[in-house]
């Protein structure tokens, strides 16, 4: 089955979704996701949604579900590069996203991460897929 | 006018070709960004619907015009145990599966024109239409 791959990026780990996902390729990304950030211990987590034309229920509840369990283990999530149709299509979808943290762009992302985990002591920098 | 789409709906990643086959008609009668994005979002919704409490369906999707105006059509007709309630089903945040709620009330806000028939042990049959 396909995967979405996670970057990681010291304590940082970074995805870019740049397929219209199905339901069951969202739900292994949740589950890759929250497995990862337990394994390597991340601090902050950047998901990047500026390819996806649309964010119905489904996916909604995957970002705010992946949210709260990274809460849970210690880390942060920021979701990042929402367009402007999209977030006017879910707020009238009445999708909940406000326990999500939001940005407009993969910098201004990071730079939040940043603000609220703070910088890493040294830089193992390592890409896995 | 005789522009029909239809879509089989029998596995999760049907949906995805639903959004797509969507996507294509509402750039063709040019829907705005904001209203393509609506309407693709609705029938998603809908598409899954039909397919977690249906066992899936079929789709169909129509181009009509209508003095000067153009709209695109979605009907979304399933064979499964139909809707006992349709008032219930169409409150947010109620649901008989593990979804959140928002199907058929979002789908509903989504869009322009919205029709639903079911019919106990037959079936549902519900429409969508955004017009430009």
């Amino acid at each position: 089955m396909d995967r979405i791959p996670i970057l990681r990026m010291g304590d940082l780990l970074l995805v870019t979704i740049q397929v219209d996902m199905h339901d069951r390729l969202a739900s292994a990304l949740q589950d890759d996701l929250t497995g990862q950030i337990a394994e390597v211990s991340a601090k902050g987590v950047l998901i990047d949604i500026s390819s996806l034309d649309i964010v119905d229920s489904f996916i909604g509840r995957m970002l705010a579900n992946t949210s709260a369990m990274a809460r849970v283990l210690g880390a942060e999530a920021v979701v990042v590069g929402m367009q402007p149709a999209v977030a006017i299509t879910l707020v009238e979808l009445g999708v909940n996203l406000s326990g999500v943290h939001t940005a407009l762009d993969v910098e201004k992302g990071v730079e939040m991460l940043r603000n609220r985990i703070g910088f890493p002591e040294r830089d193992d920098t390592d890409v896995r897929f | 006018m005789s522009d029909f789409e239809t879509i089989l709906v029998a596995e999760a990643k049907d949906i995805v070709t639903v959004r797509h086959a969507v996507r294509r008609q509402a750039v063709k009668i040019k829907l705005s960004l904001v209203d393509q994005t609506k309407i693709v979002t609705a029938a998603s919704e809908l598409a899954r619907n039909m397919f977690v409490y249906a066992g899936g369906g079929e789709v169909t999707l129509e181009l009509l015009e209508k003095d000067v105006r153009h709209g695109l059509r979605a009907h979304f007709v399933d064979k499964g145990p139909g809707i006992p309630d349709i008032d219930l089903a169409l409150r947010d945040g109620f649901t008989t599966g593990s979804g959140m709620g928002l199907g058929l009330g979002g789908a509903k806000r989504l869009v322009n024109e919205f029709s639903i028939e079911s019919a106990s042990g037959k079936g549902t049959h519900v429409m969508i239409t955004r017009w430009r």
